[in-house]
C-alpha cells in the first residue's frame, strides 16, 4: 500500500441501489486500495430493523456485491460493507452473508471474512442504563428503561475500530451491521495513520455514493472516489458524465445531519467550521481544512424498535363536493360509530389507534400544516387501524370502511356511497408495525466491546 | 420581492435522525447568500411559525462554503410512528418556498 495517498471507490450510495458497470470498471484502472459501500439507513423507517427485512431486492443486492466483490477478489484489496441489509440487525447481517457466500461459491472465489456484529441485548443496554452510561441524542429525553424491555431489536452503530480489528485480524472481506456511515470507509485511512479528519471526511463523502456529484442522479445511482493524501483529499465521481464542483461538495456536507459545521462520531468531532472545497479540474474537489477534535468519552449510538401492533389500511376517496368541504367533522362522526361498535365488542378506545389521513388536506404535514382551507374537488383518504392482533385490526378497518361509505351528513345526495375504493379487495392487512423507541448514545468500555467479530473461511 | 423558490438552487427536507427533521436552503452563488442573509428573513422566529414549534427548539446555522442555510426541528412524531405522516422528512420543505425575500 502506498504510504502517498489512498485511494477508496465506494460504487454507489447503497448496496442494490445499482451503478453502471462501466463507471466501476473505470475506477478499478486507478487501483484503488479499498472498495466499500454503506448497505443501510434509518431513512425507511422502523419496519425493516424489526422485521429484519432488507429494504433493496435480494437481487439487486446481489448484482452490487457481485460486481465489488469480483473487483476485490482481483485486486487483492479488501471490500467492506456496513449497515448491511440494510438496518445492520443479525437477521440483516446473516442477509447479506447468504448473497456473499453464494456469489463466492458461484464464481469459486476465495477469501478470509469477517462478520461484525452489532446487535445488542436488552440486558447489555438495560445494565449501561443502570451505571449511569446512556445519554439522550438531540430532541430526546434521557432513555426510559421500560422502553429498552419493550424493545425487540437494538443495534449499536459501529465505529472504525471493529473494521480497523478485522482488518488487522487478515479478513479481506468485512460486512459489519448497524455502522456510522462514515467509518465504514475512515477505518483504512485511519489504520494507516492519515490524518483521521480527512478519512472522517472521506467517509462521510463515500458513505452516499455520488449524492456529491452534479447532475444528481442524471444516471441513477453512482459513486464516487476519493483519493486521502497527507493533507488533503480529493474526490471525483466514477461517472464521466458527472462531475464535483466545490458547491455540490459543499452541499453535501448538509445531508442528513443537525448541522453541517460538527459531525459526531464515536471517539470525536469532525469539525468543518475551516472546509474549504477548490476546483482542481472540471470534475475534481479538493477538500481542506477539516479538523478532528478527539473527545473524552468514546460513545456508541444506539437504535432500538419496539412492536406496537398490526396494521391494516383501506386506500379510499371522494369527490363529491359536499363532503370535500366537511370531511373533517364527516370524519368525526365516522370515528364516533366506529369506538361505539368497537367497544360494543370489549375493546376500549385505548387498546387501537384509527387514523384518517386526509389527501388534499393536510395528510404530507399533519398538524405541522400552515394551510388551512381545502381547495380542491377531490379528497384521498388513508383509513388505518392499528390494534394487538392482525384480525383485530381487520375488523376495527372494515367497521370504518362501512361507516365511512354509508355515514349520512347534512347535505348529502350520493346515497349509494360517499367515498369509494380503487381496490377489491379494498382493505389491506399490512402486518406488524413496529416504532423507533431509542436513540441515545451509550458508552462502552472499550471500543470492540459491542461488536463480536467472526470470521469465516469463504 | 422574491420568494425562496425563485432564488434557491436547493430547498428540500429530510430527516437528520428519526426523531429530527432538518430544512436545507442553498443559493446558487454567494452574492444571493448574502442578500439573503442581510435581510434576516431566514431566522429562528421563522422556523418557528411555519413549523410551530418553540424557537427554542430551533437550529438555526449559516453555512457559507455552501451558500446554505440549515434549520433543524424535532420532528413531531419519530420517523414510522403510527401518528406520523413522511417516514423520510422528504415532503416538509413546502411552506419554505413562497417565504418572500424583500429586494
Amino acid at each position: 500500500m502506498s504510504d502517498q495517498e489512498l485511494r477508496i471507490v465506494a460504487p454507489t450510495a447503497i448496496v442494490g441501489y445499482g451503478f453502471q458497470e462501466s463507471s466501476l470498471e473505470r475506477v478499478l484502472q486507478k487501483d484503488p486500495h479499498l472498495i466499500a459501500c454503506d448497505g443501510g439507513s434509518t431513512d425507511p423507517g422502523p419496519n425493516y430493523l424489526g422485521m429484519g427485512k432488507a429494504f433493496v431486492g435480494r437481487d439487486a443486492a446481489k448484482r452490487d456485491l457481485s460486481l465489488m466483490l469480483q473487483a476485490a477478489v482481483d485486486r487483492q484489496i479488501p471490500m467492506l460493507v456496513g449497515t448491511s441489509g440494510g438496518a445492520g440487525g443479525d437477521a440483516h447481517l446473516q442477509w447479506t452473508r447468504e448473497i456473499v457466500e453464494e456469489i463466492a461459491r458461484e464464481n469459486n472465489l476465495h477469501f478470509k471474512m469477517a462478520l461484525i456484529h452489532a446487535e445488542q441485548s436488552k440486558e447489555y443496554v438495560s445494565k449501561k442504563l443502570a451505571d449511569g452510561r446512556v445519554e439522550p441524542i438531540w430532541p430526546l429525553g434521557p432513555l426510559d428503561p421500560k422502553a429498552v424491555d419493550r424493545s425487540t431489536n437494538i443495534v449499536g452503530m459501529a465505529g472504525v475500530e471493529p473494521y480497523i480489528e478485522a482488518l488487522g485480524g487478515g479478513a479481506q472481506v468485512i460486512l459489519c451491521g448497524r455502522s456510522d456511515d462514515a467509518a465504514i470507509f475512515a477505518a483504512l485511512p485511519i489504520k494507516e495513520e492519515f490524518d483521521p479528519a480527512l478519512g472522517w471526511v472521506a467517509g462521510k463523502l463515500l458513505e452516499c455514493g455520488a449524492a456529491c456529484a452534479v447532475p444528481r442522479q442524471k444516471f441513477g445511482s453512482e459513486g464516487i472516489t476519493v483519493t486521502i493524501r497527507e493533507d488533503h483529499i480529493l474526490v471525483e465521481p466514477n461517472h464521466p458524465g458527472l462531475t464535483c464542483t466545490p458547491l455540490s461538495v459543499s452541499t453535501f456536507f448538509l445531508h442528513e445531519n443537525e448541522t453541517p459545521l460538527y459531525h459526531t462520531e464515536p471517539s470525536g468531532v469532525l469539525d468543518l467550521t475551516k472546509l474549504d472545497c477548490q476546483a482542481v479540474d472540471e470534475r475534481t474537489v479538493k477538500i481542506t481544512g477539516a479538523q478532528f477534535h478527539p473527545t473524552e468519552k468514546y460513545t456508541i449510538r444506539l437504535e432500538g424498535v419496539e412492536l406496537v401492533g398490526y396494521r391494516c389500511i383501506c386506500v379510499s376517496y371522494t369527490r363529491d363536493p359536499v363532503l370535500v368541504q366537511t370531511i373533517d367533522s364527516y370524519l368525526d362522526t365516522v370515528r364516533a360509530l366506529v369506538v361505539k361498535r368497537v367497544d360494543g365488542m370489549g375493546v376500549p378506545a385505548e387498546d387501537y389507534k384509527l387514523v384518517f389521513r386526509v389527501i388534499g388536506k393536510n395528510a404530507v404535514m399533519g398538524e405541522r400544516e400552515p394551510v388551512k382551507e381545502v381547495l380542491t374537488h377531490e379528497l384521498g383518504i388513508i383509513m388505518e387501524a392499528v390494534a394487538p392482533t392482525q384480525d383485530l385490526a381487520n375488523e376495527i378497518l372494515g367497521l370504518a370502511r362501512q361507516a365511512g361509505k354509508n355515514l349520512h351528513y347534512e347535505g348529502k345526495l350520493c346515497d349509494e356511497g360517499c367515498i369509494t375504493y380503487p381496490y377489491s379487495p379494498s382493505d389491506i392487512p399490512v402486518g406488524p408495525v413496529y416504532e423507533y423507541n431509542m436513540l441515545h448514545a451509550v458508552e462502552p468500555d472499550s471500543p470492540l466491546e459491542m461488536f463480536p467479530i467472526e470470521y469465516v473461511t469463504v | 420581492m422574491a420568494r425562496i423558490r425563485d432564488l434557491a438552487v436547493i430547498c428540500r427536507s429530510k430527516n437528520a435522525n428519526p426523531f429530527s427533521l432538518t430544512l436545507d436552503v442553498v443559493f446558487p452563488d454567494k452574492e444571493t447568500f448574502e442578500k439573503v442573509r442581510l435581510s434576516g428573513v431566514i431566522c429562528k422566529d421563522l422556523i418557528s411559525r411555519l413549523y410551530s414549534v418553540a424557537e427554542s427548539d430551533v437550529l438555526l446555522v449559516e453555512f457559507p462554503p455552501a451558500n446554505a442555510f440549515k434549520a433543524t426541528i424535532p420532528r413531531l412524531h419519530g420517523s414510522g410512528a403510527v401518528e406520523d405522516s413522511d417516514v423520510y422528512g422528504a415532503q416538509q420543505h413546502g411552506p419554505l418556498m413562497d417565504v418572500e425575500i424583500p429586494d
